[in-house]
Formats: structure tokens, C-alpha cells, sequence
């Protein structure tokens, strides 16, 4: 009985660690797939990016946390990239993100120098660090309360920028591009601007989550971008009607809704290998929902002048 | 203030669809004149605009703003002295916005966009009382998303936006042309008041002929890439609705309109 209770436990505390870790990545594909209106799947190669940013700076005994910020500089340089593509070469916008997403692959394999790797026990990371403060019992959520505290800094961070000017007009430049250029400003800049935080936002959970699994795999990007758009439509679905939280802790709580799912259909029998099929069952089954109340909304709405 | 010089314009060039729109046209406004344009449809009245706008890049020929040729120039750029309102009122704001947020974005056109706080609010009651001038009670709607304003009201509040910080020059695209009669009346006396009160030099196109002939400083009439008719003055007080009708339906049997 107390066994059980253990285990439940544990199981819920990494349902959390993970969608929280993975929450931070879908609060930047939130910025690129909701306020910029820019299907960005470059998000595939700039989670495992930052992995790889990480990996080795912790293997060369740097400081942990400043492997989050490098790997978060790294995406960032990885999304203006993206971002170039669409508008200065013209590239549509799907393309670049494929195209970052393809030429990551071969970038990430040459900076870890394999294509799978893992950390040695003694490797100093942002977990190992602050073990010491957690006592007895409270030792099983040390990792879930730094992965928390990220979480909350990057999502506060992003808050905080979206209501400044600069945020205003990213938020402008997916909405009406033409309202922007009236204010005198170039959205082609604006655009770059918004791919780079949201990848710089994938590559810190990259980053995050390399510390917290000690390991790296070059493919570990792949269905990324689908996890997030499903965390993001999860989110905006569910906890629009919410006033008082904000959509990004909405599509944080999507992504941990969605880890739930995946975990407790795991624990129910499923068969890992068969997840990737749930995974589009459950984002096709979202947008439906989501289809529907769409248009039970707008046929509520009358048509005034 | 503006200047148009020898514009050329073909579209489709090279292709059975070839049509060539502007050979050598040439237009020049004063400053402080408020220009309504009419004209029937493909005459060149919204071309003209992208043209001075930036949006659409003339074959050749120069556009000049106050003397300074501004043809090479980017959209964006040029937006920083050229205020724009468009026939759609969705293109006028921002709709997953606040009125305030808004109006603060406006407010702040021509100064930097970074990282201070974007809501403006010190200028809370000079944006109300910018609103209040519309009679729409929106002053009381500050927190309301423009997304869910009414059409009429979305594009008052263009309008507002458009002139917040006072362009040199306000283009005008059909801006009443997706309201009702009443919403377009609305919008047309402010827009009078605004152009008039801020002195703006404005080139308003317009598929209303009586707003063409009540307001304004000059009335102009396009077709097929030319002007017909060019008034202002003392000749323009003279003429009314009939006269204008008069001229449209002799070119509309000539082509076969």
C-alpha cells in the first residue's frame, strides 16, 4: 500500500518535471504558431540544439547554468535563421523551418561530436547543484522545483515582453501585418525578432532537459513541434475561458495535461513505440474540439456594423 | 507637398492580359489640400495610392514628398511621413488588442518600439478623450479587443490611430466603402473634422459620389489610368452631384460600361 503510494507519487512528480521541461518549449512554439501565425519547424532541430549547447559545456565542467543561457543564445541565432529565410530569401515560411530543422541535424551531430552521448556521474548540473537545499523527504521534488522555477522565470519573461512596445508589435505583426508597416516599422524585422526568442525559448528546454536525462541524442528533436502545437492547442482550448491566467500558463498546463495522457496510456499497456500514432489521435481530436467551438462562437455572434 | 511624375504602370506585362494602366501620369497636390478621387472601377484610383503608399512599385517615373524623391523607398519607411487608411476596418488595428493597447501602438509611431512598457498609461484620458469625439461610447471600452468592435467602430478607430501622431500625408483607400450608409456618414464627418482640425494634406478615394462633392478641397476623376476632371475652388463650389453623374455616364457609354 505504501509502495503504491510511492510509486503514484513518483509518477506524478515526473508527469510534472516533464511538462514543465517541455512546457517552456511550447510557450515558444505558442509565440511562432499563435501570435506570429508562422508554422515554425525548426523547433525539431532547436530542442535537440540546445540539448547539444549544453551537453557540452556541462561535459567540459562549465557552469551549468550558463549552458542554459548559451543554449538558449544558440537557438535564438538558430530561429533568426528561420526567420532570414522567410524574409529575406522569400523562402516560405514552412520550408525554413524544415530547412533549419535539416541543416540542425548535421550542426548538432558536429557539436557533440556523436550521434548519442551521455554525462558521467560526476558532471555538475543545475540538479546536482541544488540537491543539497532538499532534506528528507522533500528530496523527490528537488528536480520538480528548479524545473519549476525555470518554467516561471521564462514564462514571467515572456509575459513581461509581450506587454512592453517591442511585444506589442510582435504581437501586431502576426494579427495585421499592414498595421505595422503604417506605424513605420518593417515586419520582415519584427518576424526575425519572434522566430529567434521562440527558438532561443525551445533551446533553454533543450538545455533543461539535457541536464535532467544526462543524455544526448541527435534525433531526440523528432514529433517536437508536434508536442508543442498539441500543448499550445490544448492550453488555448481549455484555458481560454480563464480569465485571470495568462495563455502562456494556459499552454504550460496543456503541456503537462499532455504528458499526463501520454503517461498514463503508457502505464496502461500502451506500447512506447505506438505513442507517436496517439500523439496525432489526441491532436487530431483536439483541434476538432477546438473546430467546434470555434464555430459554436461564431454563430453566436451577430453582425453589426 | 506631393508630387507624381511621368508614372508608368502595366500590369500582366508580357501576356495576353496585358494592361497598361499608367502612361506618363502625372498629379500634384498642395499642401493642405484635401483631395477626394473618384473614379469607376479600374481607373487607376487604388493603384495611384499603392503607388504613392509604397505598397506596389511603379514601372518607372518618380514620386516626390515635399521635393524628395521617395520611389526607391520601402513601405515602412515611407509610412514614417504617410498616414494610411485602408477599405478594410480589419486592416486598421490590431484585433486580438485592446482599444488602449491600440491606441498606445499608434501613439507611439515615428519613436523607438523597445522595451519600456508598451501601455500608455500617462495618456489614458487624452486617448478617452480622443474617443469620446466619436460618439460611440468606446471611451468606456478602452479594455474592450478591437477584434470584437463593429466594423464602423473598427474603423473610427482606425481613423483615430491613422491621424494619432499627425502624418503629412493621410491616404484614404475606400475607407467607407465596407460600412453601412450610416457607420460611412459616421466615419466621413470624422474623418472631415480630423483632416480639417490637424490641417493633414489627404487624397481620399472614395466610390461615393456626394462625399466627393460635400468634402474636400478638390475633386478629381480618373479613368483608364487619366485624369477627366480636375476642380477645386470657386468651380467645384459650383458643381454638384448631377454634374459629376453627367460626366461618369458619357464615359461609361463611350467604353461601354
Amino acid at each position: 500500500m505504501h509502495r503504491q503510494r510511492a510509486d503514484m507519487e513518483a509518477l506524478i512528480v515526473g508527469i510534472l518535471e516533464q511538462g514543465l521541461i517541455y512546457g517552456i518549449m511550447a510557450i515558444g512554439v505558442y509565440i511562432t504558431y499563435t501570435i506570429l501565425d508562422f508554422p515554425d519547424l525548426s523547433v525539431d532541430g532547436t530542442f535537440p540544439l540546445g540539448i547539444a549547447v549544453c551537453f557540452v559545456f556541462i561535459n567540459n565542467s562549465l557552469d551549468p547554468w550558463l549552458a542554459l543561457i548559451a543554449a538558449f543564445a544558440a537557438g535564438c541565432i538558430a530561429g533568426a535563421f528561420t526567420g532570414l529565410f522567410n524574409v529575406k530569401l522569400k523562402i516560405r515560411n514552412l520550408l525554413c523551418g524544415i530547412l533549419t530543422m535539416t541543416a540542425l541535424y548535421s550542426v548538432n551531430y558536429a557539436i557533440v561530436g556523436k550521434a548519442t552521448d551521455f554525462l558521467g556521474t560526476d558532471c555538475t548540473t543545475i540538479f546536482s547543484q541544488t540537491k543539497g537545499f532538499f532534506i528528507g523527504h522533500s528530496e523527490v521534488y528537488s528536480k520538480l522545483i528548479v524545473i519549476l522555477v525555470i518554467a516561471l522565470a521564462a514564462k514571467y519573461a515572456l509575459d513581461w515582453y509581450l506587454r512592453t512596445k517591442s511585444g506589442f508589435l510582435l504581437r501586431s505583426v502576426g494579427d495585421n501585418e499592414s498595421l505595422v508597416i503604417t506605424l513605420a516599422k518593417d515586419p520582415g524585422t519584427i518576424k526575425i525578432i519572434g522566430l529567434s526568442i521562440a527558438n532561443g525559448l525551445v533551446s533553454l528546454a533543450g538545455a533543461v532537459y539535457c541536464q535532467y536525462s544526462r543524455s544526448f541524442s541527435v534525433s531526440s528533436g523528432t514529433g517536437t513541434v508536434v508536442m508543442g502545437l498539441a500543448a499550445v492547442i490544448i492550453g488555448t482550448t481549455i484555458f481560454k475561458k480563464i480569465k485571470f491566467l495568462h495563455i502562456t500558463t494556459g499552454v504550460i498546463f496543456g503541456m503537462i495535461i499532455y504528458k499526463a495522457c501520454i503517461s498514463i496510456a503508457l502505464s496502461a499497456g500502451l506500447q512506447s513505440q505506438n505513442t507517436n500514432l496517439m500523439i496525432t489521435i489526441l491532436f487530431i481530436a483536439t483541434l476538432m474540439i477546438n473546430e467546434f467551438a470555434l464555430k459554436k462562437k461564431k454563430s453566436g455572434v451577430n453582425r453589426g456594423a | 507637398m506631393l508630387e507624381l511624375l511621368n508614372i508608368n504602370k502595366t500590369f500582366n506585362a508580357g501576356t495576353v492580359d496585358e494592361k497598361r494602366l499608367f502612361s506618363d501620369f502625372c498629379l500634384k497636390l498642395n499642401e493642405g489640400e484635401f483631395v477626394a478621387v473618384i473614379g469607376s472601377n479600374g481607373s487607376g484610383k487604388t493603384t495611384m495610392l499603392n503607388i504613392i503608399s509604397g505598397s506596389m512599385a511603379a514601372d518607372s517615373g518618380s514620386v516626390l514628398l515635399d521635393g524628395t524623391e521617395i520611389s526607391g523607398m520601402k513601405a515602412f519607411k515611407r509610412a514614417m511621413r504617410i498616414g494610411r487608411v485602408f477599405q478594410d476596418p480589419a486592416l486598421g488595428t490590431c484585433p486580438s488588442m485592446t482599444i488602449w493597447e491600440n491606441m498606445s501602438i499608434a501613439d507611439n509611431k515615428g519613436k523607438s518600439f523597445g522595451l519600456s512598457f508598451g501601455l500608455n498609461r500617462a495618456r489614458k484620458d487624452f486617448y478617452r478623450s480622443r474617443l469620446e469625439i466619436l460618439g460611440m461610447g468606446l471611451e468606456d471600452r478602452l479594455d474592450t479587443t478591437a477584434g470584437t468592435l463593429s466594423g464602423g467602430q473598427r474603423q473610427a478607430l482606425a481613423l483615430i490611430m491613422a491621424t494619432l501622431v499627425r502624418p503629412d500625408l493621410l491616404l484614404l483607400d475606400e475607407h467607407t466603402a465596407a460600412l453601412d450608409p450610416k457607420a460611412a456618414d459616421i466615419v466621413m464627418q470624422l474623418t472631415d473634422k480630423i483632416v480639417s482640425e490637424k490641417k493633414i494634406t489627404s487624397l481620399m478615394v472614395t466610390h461615393n459620389l456626394r462625399y466627393a462633392v460635400e468634402y474636400g478641397t478638390r475633386t478629381i476623376m480618373m479613368h483608364d489610368g487619366g485624369i477627366v476632371l480636375d476642380s477645386a475652388g470657386e468651380e467645384r463650389a459650383n458643381k454638384g452631384i448631377d454634374d459629376y453623374l453627367k460626366i461618369f455616364n458619357e464615359i461609361s457609354i463611350e467604353t461601354g460600361n
